[in-house]
């Protein structure tokens, strides 16, 4: 994985040092509130409804064991011993004190880590796929576009106060899971018909207020022109995007009100005056990006073991079947440990599983560690005859739940429990969701499925591409909870449609149940999926299971 | 036509911590809801609030939040102020947890 350069580490402790003095001077009253605001959110600190909450990157979901030690320690030092990994592959610590950030920053950067450019109107956090390297399935890893794409927008001078924040995500795979189509930019790897790798590029997704699937500006990029394409977006952005109306400054209005085909000219237009100017640095530097994302050293190994186990221990069977994801190499599995045990908060991990998660990351996973935009941990590189051992150490720390990509592996944003922003909880509906089911026993008979749910418009739990969306609202002081369904955040990408009515608090899991209830009635056989059936029947069945039976409340 | 003022109280949350709290009739900021002063004046509530935002050193972001009177003192009128009384839902690990 990517160490730092000398420039990349005395660019971050050089901001460490200077945040250390404005928090300073905020403290003794040289700066106001007023003015030290953007500069608090520029490293990445915000005041959210009971304490300040710090967002730390973690560039491409990408961590190694020392770094995940470090998050624990942060965590226990500074916080309330657990940190919040979120839809964007970053973490939050949800109790900072003010006086002491600019500590947390030192520790951050100890381990080449920091909170840059995680707030503002500037490109964020770039996400990845998180079985990137690893996925049977890849064309080509993704981590070092991802990385070079870092490296260009950090600090980059003209992209520093954008019309509004701009999120990149990048997946090397034809099949998406990095949600590359509700991004601002949407970069996924295809090949040609002469077989040469590149990208298709996406611009103007997004979800919030106004939800849109990224529009294709290239069919084909050859991946030599990455960043001088994806400064001509966002040269194109920075000169139309509107800094009149905050609702309207995202590029997805910019797209919209400008026309697909005229903003591919324009971006097309500013290419062709931006690619010679880049004269094969950003390729230089792509290139030694590539050699830090080397494949470590696979060993071959039998997998006796696996196999013996996955027939004879049905725990480990169930637990195999859900989290354990196909490698490149065969004797190799990709892991995927977890954070929705029944009945906890989506996304949360205490420093105790994070330090075991390093361990076993050490032990057993190359030292390689990932955070998915669905708020779980991915170790992406486990022999198959490591497995058992594994499983077994997993399930000492209550991480071996076995239910990726199941109903309860359930996306959930802070919500109101957390978040200033926030319109209603969303957290709670998620433990309800998880345990009501569980309870039931439905969970692996419904299959896959996915959960989506914001707490408010800004729609930071993805529920607008969830196969099931809940969208928690304000109605007249109540907690109003709006179902979508048929949403989907794979490269088949749609925005789910809202059934009707939204649900009180009380009512929105014996509304999901109903829903799910009538999706079991109307499936043609178990193998197809609730998204499947949803597509093949049309709105109509649910809606009829949600609004049409007796005790059902229209609480909108 | 102007709406009706209603009862109001001050909250912010504290410059160092980012505590949620209240402005009490004398002057002090609590954690407590319940201690705050519960203010039925408009002019008054505006003067309040004044008060608390001159505080620049102690306190950021005041506002006047909806209140009503309770059996112990003031008591908010919607959930999102009655979420700052006590912290967040999902474990209790919140204000709730700090206040016991």
């Amino acid at each position: 994985m990517y160490s730092y350069s000398d420039f990349d580490e005395a660019f971050v402790r050089a901001r460490v040092a200077q945040f250390t003095q404005q928090v300073e001077r905020r403290l003794d009253g040289s700066l106001t509130e007023e003015e030290f605001r953007p500069l608090r959110l520029m490293n990445g600190l915000y005041l959210q409804l009971h304490a300040y909450m710090l967002r730390v990157a973690i560039p491409y979901g990408s961590l190694n064991p020392g770094q995940m030690r470090q998050l624990a320690h942060i965590a226990d030092t500074w916080d309330k011993g657990y940190g919040h990994f979120t839809t964007r592959q970053n973490i939050q610590f949800n109790w900072p004190k003010l006086p002491d950030v600019p500590a947390i920053l030192q520790a951050l950067a100890d381990v080449e880590m920091h909170a840059i450019q995680t707030s503002g109107n500037c490109v964020r956090n770039v996400t990845a796929d998180h079985f990137a390297g690893a996925a049977a399935d890849e064309i080509a890893d993704p981590r070092p576009y991802a990385e070079l794409l870092r490296q260009w927008s950090t600090d980059h001078p003209e992209f520093q106060f954008l019309p509004r924040k701009f999120k990149i995500a990048i997946t090397g795979s034809p099949n998406d899971r990095a949600v590359t189509r509700a991004h601002d930019i949407g970069l996924r790897m295809v090949r040609n018909a002469a077989g040469q790798p590149g990208f298709e590029v996406m611009v103007g997704g997004g979800l919030g207020r106004t939800p849109m699937i990224g529009v294709t500006v290239r069919e084909f990029l050859p991946e030599a022109d990455l960043l001088p394409y994806v400064e001509a977006v966002l040269s194109v952005y920075n000169t139309l995007g509107r800094r009149d109306n905050k609702y309207k400054a995202r590029i997805k209005i910019t797209v919209h009100e400008t026309g697909a085909e005229e903003i591919t000219r324009m971006i097309e237009a500013r290419f062709a005056e931006l690619r010679p100017l880049f004269g094969g640095n950003d390729q230089k530097l792509l290139a030694d990006i590539r050699e830090a994302f080397a494949p470590p050293a696979f060993r071959n190994a039998p997998t006796d073991a696996y196999d013996a186990f996955h027939s004879a221990d049905p725990v480990f069977r169930a637990w195999a079947d859900t989290n354990l994801t196909a490698h490149r190499n065969a004797q190799y599995a990709i892991v995927t440990i977890s954070l929705k045990a029944h009945g906890e908060t989506p996304g949360d991990a205490t420093s105790a599983q994070m330090r075991l998660m390093a361990d076993l990351a050490e032990k057993y996973g190359h030292s390689d560690l990932r955070i998915s935009h669905e708020q779980n941990v991915i170790l992406p590189h486990v022999h198959k005859s490591d497995l058992p051992t594994l499983h077994a150490a997993l399930m000492q720390a209550g991480l071996a739940t076995a239910n990726v990509g199941l109903l309860s592996d359930i996306i959930a944003c802070p919500g109101m429990d957390y978040c200033a922003l926030a319109t209603a909880r969303s957290i709670p509906v998620a433990q309800e969701l998880a345990t009501h089911f569980e309870a039931l026993k439905l969970e692996h008979e419904i299959g896959p499925l996915k959960i989506k749910i914001s707490g408010c418009i800004n729609a930071c739990g993805h529920h607008h591409v969830g196969h099931i969306g809940i969208l928690g609202l304000d109605r007249a002081g109540v907690e109003n909870y709006q179902i979508t369904l048929g949403g989907d955040g794979t490269e088949t990408a749609v925005i789910g449609d809202k059934t009707g009515p939204g649900f009180a608090y009380t009512e929105i899991v014996p509304a999901i149940e109903r829903i799910l209830r009538a999706y079991l009635a109307l499936r043609l056989e178990p193998s197809e999926t609730f998204l499947q059936a949803f597509r093949r029947v049309g709105m109509d069945p649910f809606k009829v299971a949600l609004y049409e039976t007796e005790g059902a409340q229209d609480a909108a | 036509m102007s709406r009706r003022f209603t009862p109001k109280v001050v909250t912010a949350n504290l410059l160092r911590e980012g505590d949620v709290v209240y402005l009490t009739a004398d002057d002090r900021w609590s954690p407590h809801h319940h201690e705050a002063e519960l203010i039925e004046d408009e002019a008054h509530a505006q003067m309040r609030l004044l008060h608390a935002s001159a505080q620049k050193l102690l306190v950021v972001g005041a506002y006047l939040a909806d209140a009503k009177a309770g059996a112990h003192g003031p008591e908010p009128t919607h959930f999102r102020e009655a979420f700052r009384t006590r912290g967040p839902s999902n474990y209790p690990h919140g204000k709730q947890a700090d206040l016991v």
